[in-house]
């Protein structure tokens, strides 16, 4: 405290506090407590973990030994607990109500998968014991590749990339050596539609390919005349994703992949949005040369406040000998290994991370699979695009859908509603988070002005819609009668709006010691 | 289906408000030829039990480190103890379901571990700033090598023999593929200080590890120093996170990007996956950073809040001028390793790392006493390496069948490097007196055969 440049303005500062009612002597608020950063209540000396005294060896570390312990502040583990249960508290969670982030499908995170990745055969199994003592832990491999490809209708698969963007740079990475080997890496030029999410342009980009955008038509789709005026001879590929991030199928698909391979090109599919066709349709049906699964998303493993996810990647023939090392390899008995290094036909583009992948959301997602069956999996991707289409019927006539018709597993809206109200996107965000819910996605996908995406998912409960689409609707009456209260909202958050221009124009990215 | 909430009447309702009469209906857009009319062709639903039967039976085949009669594997995986409070708190609701906190207002628990956690990182490893993680240690090295270019506008990325062989080739896929020329230093123990033979005048930077994929220890001084003059950076890769509770921080040496592997605090083995990369660098490069930064800053209040910052850096917003594609990172393992790091405390991960330090000297000691073997690393942190007067591999494979992990031949990840007799082992604060004698006893045994 007294040693924290930071805290002297804030610290014993209340924090939490319902707008109006006033300063607490201890700054908590009922049940939300107030709560420091660790260097402002731990000490450097103070430890949560017993440790044996250590024997007092003469070190063996070269002269390289620090002078002195890190400056790391230490707790009990009473007062750490009571630290990070505070912090908990201070966010919203799935598991507190619905979490309709557009194209990140916040949907249940089982406890069965959770408890299953802690297996100790899978927890504490290094990755680097040898195969005969793996060979649990490969099988697990082997049957959610299985698993990926019959619900993908794909060739092969790539476990080794660690989320989305990295399962995009794995299948980019394939386009890239492909066309090398067929000695046409003159091919630079990658098109996204300017809906794409920012990893596909970014992904393209830093590999050292030139993105070309290409229109979206009245109907939210791919605007077909604009892409066949952008294809040629240094067409590289495309990057779409589908059902795309209006929410909307491609239903035009399976033209723009023979138009894409016709001159020359690959479609790179961003598999963020599967959940809304699994079991219903197969990218390896629609012409998808690569597409990433997000495990966090379609198959339930956590988000975890931002990770870790994984990003599986499947491929087409034409792409599979290119997947990265290691994968994974099953003789005529049955026993598995990782293939490290190129073998036999295979001209793998190289290694991607170290290891072979994010082996606890393995076991999570098969936990999830299975759980579901095939019945399951359909059934859950018709609830998800029933419930998405649920919310656009109750919401439509008040607020402005961003395309005619039918939507998938989300729902998208513009700003329309709000012209001349001067009440923005943001607002209606904010003040979502005063009535219990955790605000959609907004201001994505950029064609879209003030864009509001809604994604429920399968797994809330209709009763739960109907509360969400009720506060919705009287946020919205709220903004059409011009209320100044909503440019104010949050006023019932642990923090009402941060200012972010400070964050930015004077970063803190660390805590100081004072005088530092 | 235990986790669908809707009933056949809410769905019928449903689809009445919606206007349909049928879910097919919302499929129209779907070419009809690629429409499935039936599940496809995988075993249907099960019970909890069922399914948690199926996958304890695929756990059972395996050999967990702790039911090794013996382990001593490392090579940028350390088996350690993790406090049970550290996996209670990544399980809190509230940090398991929660997603990237991109509103701020009810993302504080996120935000503020995050900042804790850069600010630890930061301190840790010397430098001035953190990124909030990113997948693992071998990516995190490519993107510094990325950046290196961009801060340098340089194209040559020189990369030590000692690097952990993984880190080196995802530098060179990723890196290679950003047109980026790889200078790639044939394997060696003491490999850190060769990489000054070529430095140039269009080397972006050397990327160098230690302790380094052998287990020896170098003091980088002397080489960051020759790359700062020529206008190089020198990058620092580390795998083993506890070894900075004992060894000079390496911003005290003259790193100017610091990255590494934090799976060694707060997270499992998990045979590789999820692992936590770090990522730290000097302030005068912060534009150039990857991954996401919390930030201090005030909420309408005055209160002291945190948000996402600098995100003018990032794909959601720069699209293909962004530093990295990078949009999901490691959040609950960076929690779980925070938070492993807050019950330590300096004192405890500095005695912890003295703990895992005595080991390795047992462990080198037990060693040398069989006759035919050699250490190669007189300085070690927690690994070092021996040459065996045979190939390491085949005598770890026969130490495995009694239940032994050895260690990893050095070929096992270098089958071309002309490494064969090399065995890497690493000792930590779980091995018990006895391993070391039991070791001895199975590796004389299998050399005398």
């Amino acid at each position: 405290m007294a040693d924290n440049a930071s805290a002297s303005s804030s610290s014993g500062t209340p924090s939490g506090l319902r707008a109006g009612l006033g300063q607490t002597v201890s700054g908590s608020d009922g049940l939300l407590q107030h709560e420091n950063l660790i260097f402002e209540i731990g000490t450097p000396t103070k430890t949560g973990v017993d440790l044996p005294m250590p024997a007092g060896m003469p070190q063996r570390l070269g002269g390289l030994g620090r002078s002195q312990p890190p400056q790391l502040p230490g707790l009990s583990e009473p007062e750490a607990m009571r630290h990070y249960v505070r912090l908990s508290q201070r966010n919203y969670a799935i598991d507190l109500g619905m979490f309709p982030l557009g194209s990140c499908t916040m949907k249940h995170n089982p406890r069965l998968n959770e408890k299953l990745a802690r297996l100790p055969g899978f927890a504490d199994l290094h990755p680097l014991a040898p195969a005969s003592a793996t060979q649990g832990a490969l099988r697990l491999m082997g049957m959610l590749s299985d698993w990926l490809l019959a619900l993908t209708g794909m060739a092969a698969v790539s476990l080794v990339p660690k989320a989305g963007a990295h399962g995009e740079l794995c299948g980019m990475l394939a386009i890239k050596a492909a066309l090398a080997a067929r000695g046409e890496s003159h091919r630079k030029k990658v098109l996204t539609p300017g809906s794409a999410h920012g990893t596909n342009p970014a992904t393209a980009a830093q590999i050292g390919f030139s993105v070309v955008e290409i229109g979206t038509g009245a109907d939210g789709r791919v605007d077909l005349a604009d892409l066949g005026s952008k294809l040629g001879p240094d067409i590289a590929g495309i990057m779409l994703t589908n059902p795309n991030t209006a929410g909307l199928f491609e239903r035009d698909v399976i033209e723009i992949a023979a138009r894409i391979h016709n001159s020359g090109g690959y479609f790179y599919c961003d598999g963020a949005n599967f959940n809304a066709i699994m079991g219903k349709a197969r990218p390896g049906d629609l012409g998808v040369d690569a597409m990433h699964i997000n495990l966090h998303k379609t198959f339930s493993t956590p988000h975890g406040g931002g990770g870790p996810g994984a990003g599986p990647v499947v491929f087409s023939p034409d792409l599979a000998p290119f997947a990265p090392v290691p994968y994974l390899d099953r003789d005529e008995f049955g026993y598995y290994r990782l293939v490290e290094e190129a073998e036999g036909e295979a001209m793998p583009l190289g290694r991607l991370a170290a290891f072979h992948g994010q082996m606890g959301m393995f076991v999570r997602a098969l936990s999830y699979m299975m759980s579901h069956g095939a019945d399951g999996l359909r059934q859950a991707a018709e609830d998800a695009v029933l419930n998405a289409n649920y919310v656009l019927a109750r919401l439509k006539t008040e607020m402005s859908p961003a395309f005619p018709g039918h939507c998938m597993h989300e729902a998208l809206f513009s700003d329309a509603f709000l012209k001349d109200t001067g009440i923005e996107t943001l607002d209606i965000a904010k003040a979502l988070i005063d009535e219990g819910f955790h605000p959609m996605t907004v201001y994505f996908p950029l064609n879209v002005h003030g864009a509001m995406l809604i994604e429920p998912t399968e797994t809330e409960s209709k009763a739960d819609l109907d509360r969400f689409c009720d506060a919705l609707l009287a946020i919205a009456a709220r903004a059409k009668a011009g209320d100044p209260a909503l440019k104010a909202a949050p006023f019932r958050a642990p923090a009402r709006r941060l200012d972010e221009t400070r964050a930015a124009r004077e970063p803190r990215l660390r805590w100081r010691p004072q005088g530092s | 289906m235990r986790y669908l909430p809707l009933t056949p009447e809410n769905r019928r309702e449903m689809l009445k408000k919606a206007g349909v009469s049928s879910v097919e209906e919302f499929y129209d857009d779907i070419p009809v030829a690629a429409r499935l009319a039936d599940p496809v062709d995988l075993p249907f639903a099960r019970s909890e039990w069922a399914v948690e039967r199926a996958i304890a039976a695929l756990a059972a085949e395996n050999l967990p480190a702790n039911a090794a009669r013996a382990f001593f594997l490392g090579g940028g995986a350390y088996r350690h103890h993790v406090p049970a409070s550290v996996d209670h708190i990544i399980q809190r609701s509230e940090f398991l379901t929660s997603y990237t906190p991109y509103q701020p207002e009810i993302a504080q628990g996120t935000l503020q571990s995050l900042f804790e956690f850069q600010s630890q990182i930061a301190i840790l490893t010397g430098m001035e700033v953190a990124n909030s993680s990113m997948y693992d240690g071998a990516s995190a090295s490519a993107e510094a090598a990325l950046m290196a270019a961009r801060v340098t506008k340089r194209r040559k990325i020189i990369l030590s023999g000692g690097l952990h062989p993984h880190y080196a080739e995802t530098i060179a896929t990723v890196a290679g593929a950003a047109s980026l020329v790889i200078e790639r230093l044939p394997a060696a123990i003491n490999a850190e200080a060769a990489t000054l033979g070529a430095l140039d005048d269009d080397t972006a930077c050397i990327v160098v590890q230690s302790p380094n994929f052998f287990g020896a220890l170098t003091d980088i001084s002397a080489i960051a120093d020759a790359a700062h003059a020529q206008g190089a950076l020198l990058v620092f890769v580390f795998t083993e996170l506890i070894s900075l509770g004992l060894l000079k921080p390496p911003g005290e040496m003259g790193a100017d990007i610091v990255v590494g592997e934090g799976q060694s605090l707060g997270n499992g083995l998990n045979f590789g996956g999820p692992y936590v990369g770090l990522f730290a660098a000097r302030e005068k490069f912060l534009r150039q950073m990857p991954g996401r930064l919390a930030g201090e800053t005030v909420d309408l209040e005055g209160r002291r809040g945190f948000v996402l910052t600098l995100s003018a850096r990032e794909q959601h917003i720069r699209r293909e001028r962004a530093t990295s594609n990078i949009c999901t990172n490691s959040g609950l393992c960076a929690l779980a390793l925070t938070a492993h790091l807050t019950l330590l405390g300096g004192a405890g991960l500095h005695a912890l790392a003295r703990l895992n330090h005595e080991a390795a000297i047992l462990l080198a000691d037990a060693l040398v006493q069989i006759p035919g073997i050699t250490l190669e690393t007189p300085n070690f942190f927690n690994e070092l390496t021996v040459r065996l007067p045979r190939p390491a591999a085949p005598v770890v494979d026969r130490l495995a069948r009694e239940g032994i992990l050895a260690g990893l031949p050095a070929s096992r990840l270098m089958p071309d490097a002309g490494l064969d007799d090399l065995l890497i082992l690493a000792a930590t604060e779980l091995n018990q007196p006895d391993d070391y004698p039991r070791l001895a006893a199975a590796l004389s045994a299998a050399l005398v055969d």
